[in-house]
């Protein structure tokens, strides 16, 4: 059920960004990633394979790139990078020193406990977090902005550790997407 | 385009009517005044029955205990008719009369009496002459008076609430009579909505929309159903607060970097920094009389209360036990503010008495939050989350009432109490 209400969501944005073809499946891909296990988002089973050969194309989307992972996971009231996101966050930040005209919103989640508007401030000190190890490597500080999305959009709709853990988190988009 | 809203508004509207909250009291200890409320004459052939709508608003307050008229025939309805010997026996203190009177043009008469029964005279009477559309909006006025005139304290039944409802991907900004009625959907959309404040004079509220995929905060003009974005900056936009007059806004922006309070226009404009930290300040609250502004911030290692001059200065510290308060409110005196504790992992509603930094806990739920105080300082309004979803909840400022409002509509939240009505 929310799996579904989510493609829908993401179908709509989608179209509402009025993306090229090539990035169709994109978004939903993205977004299911973090569903089961927060340190290791899988994102094949969602893949259509009629689109598979577009979709390799774009190193963003495509599912053995490092790039198509996107979501950097934090700890209970921590908005510490930690070492085994790094990679992932330093593929990106060369992505973008290569690709001059990129730019990216780098989107802070938290777990719902807590005050909305703190926990909203919360998130963006983790955005800022991810956003700091990518102008360390070299990518503008105009490029990157942070936004928070608070307790606001859970990735996982429980109300448990395991739940929680998903939702303390930060998602690289590219503008576009 | 502004039209286009107004059409989208009144077909919501129409969908309101399922949503309505039921309210379930608890009470402890304390002394309720038994007060008698008889049927108002006439009142059977009128779509709303003023004197339940009385009772039910003085017996929500947990302040009253309201005295079985049974058996008592013939109803008076004028002062000669009232045996207060007899209302004496039945241990009333106070008793309310009334009738109802269709009028020529349509309208109707509402008048009613309050009667201290041990003195046998009479504490206030009215007479309304209204549309039969507006007598449970009567109702409420009579229930002000008699509230008033018992405790000493203004009513608030005739205010306002809102509240967030979400259900499913829908986020529902909607506006409730005090006792949850006439629900109306004053803004929908598919991303969130969050942090809903009243302008003193009850016409706009302002709210932070996602509908940009980011935070930015909007204020809405009720009556006309027009919005304008007052705070769109780099980064979030959140958190807004009125200044007591109306005019300016306090909000959080992370144009500069980290979460800082700033103060903006109401009507949009270049905004002023408030704060200057490497920390998050954040949930900024005026005082009443528009001296101060708490707020949240965590400058300290851990989120704390703290105020500072509205025009500007230095912070003071005012919550010290724990390691996590937030959310302040002041209370609409401004000696007290109401804010979410957490202790042991369980987030509730707390006070703190300014001067003198006693704190007190209020509710005892695990995820309590947006404490909003009634406009007479009574009860404090807030969201709890029972089951996983949000639900209303008010308790008395003194911890002994505790109200929920239960809602069919879905996941209920980020309430806030409306001003007293300009009459």
């Amino acid at each position: 059920m929310k799996k579904i209400f989510l493609s829908i969501a993401m179908a709509t944005l989608v179209a509402a960004c009025g993306s090229q073809e090539v990035k169709k499946d994109v978004p939903v891909t993205d977004r299911t990633a973090p569903t089961t296990q927060p340190t290791q988002p899988s994102t094949a089973t969602t893949t259509s394979p009629a689109t598979q050969p577009a979709i390799t194309a774009n190193p963003l989307v495509d599912p053995k790139n490092i790039l198509s992972k996107r979501s950097v996971y934090f700890d209970f009231d921590s908005n510490a990078v930690k070492d085994e996101y790094r990679g992932l966050i330093q593929a990106h930040a060369k992505y973008m020193v290569d690709k001059r005209d990129s730019k990216i919103r780098v989107e802070g989640h938290c777990d719902e406990r807590g005050s909305r508007e703190y926990n909203l401030a919360l998130g963006q000190r983790r955005a800022e977090a991810v956003k700091k190890v990518m102008t360390v490597l070299g990518v503008q500080d105009g490029r990157i902005e942070t936004v928070s999305f608070g307790e606001e959009k859970p990735a996982g709709m429980g109300h448990d550790e395991a739940a929680w853990a998903q939702n303390r988190r930060g998602d690289i988009k590219y503008a576009g997407e | 385009m502004k039209r286009l809203l107004a059409a989208f508004l009144l077909a919501f509207a129409a969908l309101a009517a399922h949503a309505q909250l039921t309210i379930d009291i608890t009470t402890s200890g304390g002394r309720q005044i038994p007060v008698a409320i008889l049927p108002f004459a006439g009142e059977a052939a009128q779509p709303q029955p003023v004197s339940t709508v009385v009772g039910a608003d003085l017996a929500r307050t947990g302040l009253f205990r309201l005295v079985n008229a049974v058996g008592v025939s013939p109803v008076p309805t004028e002062p000669s008719e009232v045996n207060f010997v007899d209302w004496q026996a039945r241990s009333a203190e106070a008793l309310v009369i009334g009738k109802v009177e269709p009028q020529r043009d349509g309208r109707v008469e509402v008048r009613f009496r309050l009667f201290d029964v041990q003195k046998q005279s009479q504490l206030a009477s009215f007479s309304y002459v209204v549309a039969p559309a507006q007598l449970r909006a009567t109702a409420h006025r009579i229930a002000d008076v008699i509230y008033e005139a018992l405790t000493g304290e203004k009513g608030v039944f005739s205010t306002k609430i809102t509240y967030v409802v979400k259900r499913g991907t829908r986020y529902e900004l909607q506006v409730a009579d005090a006792d949850g009625a006439n629900a109306q959907t004053v803004l929908a959309a598919n991303e969130p909505i969050i942090s809903p404040a009243w302008s003193p004079e009850g016409g706009r509220i302002a709210y932070v929309s996602f509908d940009q995929k980011k935070p930015i905060v909007v204020v809405q003009n009720l009556a006309q159903g027009t919005t304008r974005v007052v705070a769109n900056y780099w980064g979030n936009n959140s958190a807004p607060a009125w200044s007591p007059d109306g005019k300016r806004l306090a909000v959080t922006l992370t144009r500069d970097g980290i979460s800082q309070i700033y103060v903006v226009p109401a009507e949009g404009g270049e905004p002023r920094r408030m704060t200057t930290t490497p920390a998050i300040d954040t949930e900024a609250g005026f005082s009443p009389d528009g001296k101060w502004i708490a707020f949240t911030s965590d400058r300290g290692g851990s989120p704390q209360i703290y105020r500072m001059p509205a025009g500007g200065g230095a912070a003071q510290r005012l919550t010290f036990e724990g390691t996590y308060n937030v959310r302040p409110r002041f209370s609409p005196d401004g000696k007290s503010i109401a804010f979410v504790q957490r202790e042991s992992g369980r987030f509730r509603i707390a006070v703190l008495e300014v001067d003198t930094g006693q704190v007190t806990v209020l509710t005892d739920g695990t995820l309590d939050d947006s404490p909003s105080y009634a406009p007479n300082g009574k009860m404090i309004l807030y969201e709890a989350q029972v089951g996983g979803r949000g639900q209303l909840a008010a308790v008395s400022s003194d911890g002994r009432v505790r109200q929920r409002l239960v809602s069919s509509a879905g996941d209920v939240r980020d309430p806030a109490w409306g001003p007293l009505p300009t009459n």
